[in-house]
């Protein structure tokens, strides 16, 4: 499940000067700070979400099946479906749900996540009801695909072409997935975890400044 | 097919034909167009491709237009983007939660104090301090986010005019941001990209004597407008260039995920600033300006007034100043020194630099920690939303933990409104074009990212 990340391996985290750990100096590095695990949560979820879950399971029988979890977390609620049923629940959050616009998709990759590794996120929103949610989808690196929603929100076109240019995700039936920020015989996907940000050493009085990714850092 | 190509390295390169498995290709970077219109007017093709851009002075920054024509009829147009991309969210996972500020700030560079605010507003929530943040703090974004709007809609409305033909409107326009920049400069030390609001407030207090001065800026300002508005609102010239072009009704909006003056030039008046406030905007007295006509007309007529509305909320926002902290007492995300403005325009504070060096050994940990470390944000994910100049700008922000952000997408508005240009453009003439991309008012550093 996708419990929000703990503590992942950056793949391209490496110290200039050797540091492993936390590259704490202060005596304090023994103190291990575990983030707390995001599991679903229980109803009742408070503000509007009640009522929203609530709408779903009325207009949508196979719910419990495609709804993996629900996570009210921060004054939002997150509905994590799984990638095989995401145009089914996206069109009855539209038709039957109101909520009429989608603000996009982004994605995140999570490398510990064995299996699920890249994540989609959609935020909805409806003017008629005034509310945000938001989707998430999570599917496993090896076969990253979900469907498109251009059919469902003409609003995606770009979008779901800037998650596939950064990510590597694949959205089917998307009518052009190409590239739509980096040139179009680029390798590589920049955003995902494994790909290392890059950059040249910069020379500054006598000393060599490393790139970015390389420079001491503390994690 | 017949080709036109901005970029072509054959022996003339100012004029220069060759043929392709495409078809013919021109190159077009200047010169005697007569000739060029000759020449195509005797090949067999009707159909015309014409790259419009990236370099060019009136698609509103480095946008490229991939234009079809018949005759002067636009068939189809595909926008070519990615010229400004410069790899912002990619950057800042590698840098601390308040450096961040620093890069998106330089996403949509009209609108940076937009910018600043929806990624502080979601780094805040993920803290957990939205309630925290002191109302001084608040009222001053408010303000600040204000008076951008008006430089950025003075940027619309100058460089939109200049573009459809009219050149004095964008001296007065530019005339007018002028004053505001220098509100920035003041209040913030910086006339762009001042990384001003910071997780938990704002970087410092406003220097002493701002108040009156900002008042005077708001008087003169509000004089001001009145030129542009008295030179583009009703002229015949200006209206016959935009009533009833580039048609986008509410359906058409809501399917492509466009907001702000294009939006509300439907009729119907989505502002989160009323719909979902933020920083305090429910205790601001101000009207939602739509328009009926779907056209650049009617967004053009938004911008004007939404910029007088602007000033109301500012100057209810000077009256609202108490004096208070800005920023949240919490020290461990506060930086730990109130710094001041000194003589080599960088912030100092030697009270500071006294204690920490001379009596508090605690202090001179904790200032060294929180400089090169940061501060950890618990792990999670928010979505945060202010209502920019141009639309709907969310800061998707994603933390594990950590002192760096693991994730920050940002859904800019320019981004998503300018996939409408093909749905406002598709059928129209080829001048129109123009006026459609300049009442979408794209940014394409927002764009790009």
């Amino acid at each position: 499940m996708s419990d929000i990340v703990k503590s992942t391996p950056k793949v391209a985290d490496h110290g200039a000067f050797g540091v492993s750990g936390t590259g704490d100096t202060s005596g304090y590095g023994g103190l291990v700070r575990k983030s707390s695990q995001i599991g679903s949560s229980e109803r009742p979820f408070g503000s509007y979400f009640d009522e929203v879950v609530d709408d779903l399971e009325r207009a949508y029988p196979s719910f419990s099946d495609a709804i993996e979890k629900v996570i009210v977390d921060r004054g939002e609620l997150t509905l994590h479906v799984k990638s095989s049923r995401l145009s089914e629940v996206a069109l009855i959050l539209r038709d039957e749900l109101k909520f009429e616009m989608c603000m996009g998709v982004s994605g995140a990759h999570y490398p510990a996540e064995t299996g699920r590794e890249l994540h989609a996120l959609y935020p909805l929103l409806s003017l008629t009801r005034n509310q945000r949610i938001r989707l998430e989808v999570s599917v496993p690196d090896s076969n990253p695909h979900i469907p498109s929603l251009v059919e469902i929100w003409a609003s995606n076109n770009w979008q779901e072409r800037e998650t596939f240019d950064m990510f590597g995700i694949i959205f089917d039936g998307h009518p052009a997935l190409t590239r739509i920020m980096m040139p179009d015989d680029w390798p590589g996907h920049p955003q995902r975890k494994d790909y290392p940000l890059g950059g040249i050493p910069v020379e500054y009085k006598g000393a060599t400044v490393p790139p970015p990714n390389e420079r001491r850092s503390y994690r | 097919m017949t080709t036109f190509n901005t970029s072509n390295q054959n022996t003339d390169p100012y004029a220069s034909v060759r043929e392709t498995t495409e078809g013919r290709v021109y190159s077009v970077t200047g010169g005697d167009w007569d000739d060029l219109v000759t020449e195509i007017g005797a090949t067999q093709e009707e159909r015309v491709v014409v790259n419009m851009g990236p370099q060019h002075p009136s698609t509103h920054g480095v946008l490229r237009l991939i234009l079809e024509l018949e005759g002067e009829t636009v068939t189809e147009v595909r926008c070519g983007i990615g010229y400004l991309h410069t790899g912002i969210e990619k950057n800042i996972e590698y840098r601390s939660w308040t450096q961040g500020v620093t890069f998106v700030t330089r996403m949509d560079y009209l609108a940076p104090f937009f910018n600043e605010a929806a990624y502080c507003l979601a780094v805040e929530k993920l803290l957990g301090i939205t309630d925290q943040i002191p109302e001084r703090a608040s009222i001053i974004r408010v303000m600040l986010m204000e008076f951008n709007r008006i430089s950025s809609h003075l940027v619309a409305l100058g460089t939109g005019a200049l573009e459809l033909g009219a050149l004095s409107p964008m001296i007065f326009a530019f005339r007018e941001r002028e004053l505001i920049l220098n509100v920035y400069e003041m209040i913030t030390g910086l006339r762009m990209n001042s990384a001003y609001i910071r997780p938990g407030g704002v970087a410092m207090d406003l220097p002493e004597d701002a108040i009156p001065k900002l008042r005077e800026i708001v008087k003169e300002l509000r004089t001001n407008l009145k030129d542009t508005e008295k030179l583009l609102v009703g002229n015949t010239i200006w209206m016959k260039r935009t009533v009833g072009v580039a048609y986008l009704d509410l359906p058409g909006c809501i399917s492509l995920g466009v907001t702000g003056p294009v939006l509300r030039s439907t009729g119907l008046p989505w502002d989160l600033r009323k719909t979902q406030p933020y920083c305090g905007y429910e205790n601001y007295d101000f009207d939602v300006v739509t328009a009926d006509s779907c056209d650049v007309y009617g967004r053009f007529l938004i911008r004007i007034y939404e910029m007088e509305q602007s000033l109301r909320i500012i100057e209810q926002a000077l009256d609202k100043l108490k004096p208070g902290p800005v920023m949240v007492a919490d020290k461990k995300i506060a930086w730990p020194a109130q710094l001041a403005l000194s003589g080599d325009g960088l912030g100092n504070s030697l009270d500071h630099i006294r204690e920490i060096m001379g009596s508090s050994m605690e202090s001179l940990i904790h200032h060294f920690k929180l400089v090169t470390e940061g501060f950890r944000v618990p792990a999670g994910q928010a979505y945060a939303t202010v209502e920019s100049p141009r639309g709907e700008l969310g800061a998707q922000v994603i933390s594990d933990g950590g002192t760096k952000p693991y994730r920050v997408h940002f859904r800019d508005p320019s981004f998503n409104n300018l996939q409408s240009t093909s749905a406002m453009c598709e059928g129209s003439l080829i001048a129109d074009v123009v006026a459609a991309v300049a009442s979408i008012d794209p940014v394409m550093g927002g764009v790009d990212r």
